[in-house]
């Protein structure tokens, strides 16, 4: 399947029927593994990636978790794919870069993929749609498993899964949850409560993790200790912050309701506006706008736009996916531009005035 | 103070660096320091979340920076001090090589220092972490890929033949031998814990030793 197949049907791991999708957008279990013999990525020998790689490919294709799933060499991707790949949270950034010999296997659906050659040699990651902490685990651990039979790990009888960075080392594994907290932002309580959750081991990101800024109030929360607890362990914590996270996010829309219904009220109505009528939307605006609009969706207000269409919304208005679905490369003024007009048809707004004729 | 490799420049990076119980300090410019891969200048805003956890770590410990630098993991050849500024190892012997500095970074990172968690179904994948990795310099290749620790060598402070085994060596078991280099071992985890470098050094350099006798 070639990668600019992707653009054509609906974003599986957005879609629109997962739990609690208003309020978490994805969650991602990654499993940072090594091919013992081999070393890590940052120390290897000329050659000895690539020989890696063909590798994993040739184990990942006689697995059944990855089934039918795309192979791709990144160095013979155009920089325009490489930045739609990062824009899906498929790669990280680290991925999309000119290192040598790196790779991704994606099946068919987006749920499951394989990193080759990033910061460790294979990463195995699931994405899944709203909260799933355990629907991802279990099937990047089915994956892992089915891997190992294939490729001899690195393992330390102490220590575990041995990765390139300690920080790793262990379970290897890094799970995250991307959720959405308006109401803590608005009411400014959402400063004092991220310290919080970074005490008790979690770290909090911005939207394209590491190193990315905090966009339309979305938060990424992930365990940062790998070693001394299960993956059940870390599981249960990070579920249970989550679970907390949310609870007080309810707790400041409530009382935002009750002190300034119709201030909020008229934030997401003028988002809504903006969304409708526009000539020109930026990228970060848009992330923005469509914020204030998925808050009026939680608060229970009628007639906004599905939560489906916010998310598709909110993966395809980025600049290289406008330009895949475009099918060409445009300027930024260009892609605003676009980018208004795209919206304005998602949202079924037909009679925008115009003065070209 | 001149550099002593160049001898042109103004020495402005200062080592410790421990060779066979023998303290040495080096006085480099800072063009040669970076040759020798010791870089005093980093940039603060690109460091990753573990090197800011090695930085806090080293310093708790600045005696145990300066002197650790140059230990070099002897299946890929990596520095300490290289560890230090990428914060990634090289490869899974890394791990036992920068075993003593290690364990306070993880122990800051995670609270903890043993794995509890899922490993390999397959027991036949279970510990061997060696698999082929050539030498420090050597292309892909089946040397020996040990674990020990050892200084750098080859550059000119540091230089020495290695000592010969002692007579009774070959008396013992190699079951006797391993034995040995546990309490060893633990003797060189408590030197490096009471920042007894010197001692930890001519412990390591007995290690050394009776694993090469032991091979």
């Amino acid at each position: 399947m070639p990668i600019r197949d992707l653009i054509q049907g609906p974003i599986r791991w957005l879609e629109g029927s997962a739990p609690k999708n208003d309020r978490v957008l994805s969650t991602r279990i990654r499993l940072a593994r090594n091919v013992a013999g081999v070393r890590f990525v940052g120390k290897a020998l000329p050659g000895e990636l690539e020989g890696l790689r063909e590798r994993a490919f040739e184990s990942a294709g006689q697995v059944s978790s990855f089934r039918g799933a795309a192979k791709v060499r990144m160095e013979e991707l155009p920089l325009l794919d490489r930045q739609f790949l990062l824009e899906r949270h498929l790669v990280s950034h680290d991925l999309t870069g000119e290192a040598q010999a790196r790779g991704l296997v994606l099946d068919p659906e987006e749920k499951l993929s394989l990193l080759v050659n990033e910061e460790d040699h294979l990463r195995i990651q699931a994405l899944y749609p709203g909260f799933q902490l355990e629907e991802a685990f279990e099937r990047a651990r089915i994956a892992d498993q089915e891997l190992e039979s294939k490729l001899q790990y690195a393992i330390h009888p102490e220590l575990g899964y041995l990765t390139a960075c300690p920080t790793n080392v262990g379970t290897g594994m890094r799970a995250s949850v991307l959720v959405h907290l308006p109401g803590l932002v608005l009411s400014q309580r959402i400063k004092k409560i991220l310290t919080g959750i970074q005490q008790v081991g979690l770290t909090v990101r911005g939207f394209y993790g590491e190193g990315s800024e905090v966009v339309g109030n979305f938060f990424q929360i992930s365990n940062q200790v790998t070693l001394g607890e299960s993956e059940e362990e870390t599981l249960g914590k990070l579920e249970q912050a989550i679970g907390q996270l949310l609870e007080w996010e309810n707790r400041s829309q409530e009382g935002l309701l009750r002190d300034a219904g119709l201030q909020v009220e008229d934030k997401i109505l003028r988002a809504l506006g903006t969304l409708k009528y526009s000539r020109l939307l930026g990228s970060q605006e848009l992330i923005g706008l469509l914020s204030a609009v998925r808050f009026g969706h939680t608060l229970g207000m009628r007639n906004v736009p599905s939560i489906a269409v916010l998310n598709d919304l909110l993966l395809k208005g980025q600049p290289a996916h406008l330009q895949r679905i475009a099918g060409r490369e445009m300027s930024s003024e260009e892609r605003n531009a676009f980018r208004a007009a795209r919206v304005q048809k998602a949202l079924g707004v037909e009679d925008v005035p115009s003065l070209q004729g | 103070m001149r550099c002593q490799q160049c001898s042109n420049a103004e020495a402005t990076v200062h080592l410790k660096e421990v060779t066979d119980g023998k303290l040495r300090e080096l006085h480099l410019c800072e063009t040669c320091a970076n040759e020798k891969g010791f870089h005093p200048v980093i940039e603060q805003n690109k460091l990753s979340i573990a090197t800011q956890f090695i930085w806090m770590a080293e310093n708790l410990y600045p005696e145990t920076s300066s002197k650790v630098g140059a230990v070099q993991c002897s299946a890929c050849g990596l520095r300490y001090s290289q560890f230090s500024r990428v914060g990634r190892v090289g490869c899974p012997e890394c791990y036992d090589a920068f075993q003593p500095q290690l364990q306070k970074i993880l122990l800051r990172v995670h609270g903890a220092t043993k794995h509890k968690g899922r490993l390999p179904v397959d027991p036949s994948a279970a510990p061997t972490m060696t698999g082929t990795l050539g030498g420090p310099e050597s292309p892909a290749g089946g040397s020996t890929g040990g674990t020990t620790t050892k200084t750098r060598e080859g550059g000119p402070a540091s230089a020495q033949p290695a000592e010969s085994a002692p007579a009774d060596l070959s008396a013992l078991t190699p079951e006797q031998v391993a034995a040995h280099v546990r309490e060893l071992e633990e003797k060189l985890r408590r030197a490096v814990e009471t920042e007894a470098y010197e001692d930890a050094a001519r412990i390591r350099d007995e290690i050394r030793r009776l694993r090469g006798g032991a091979e």
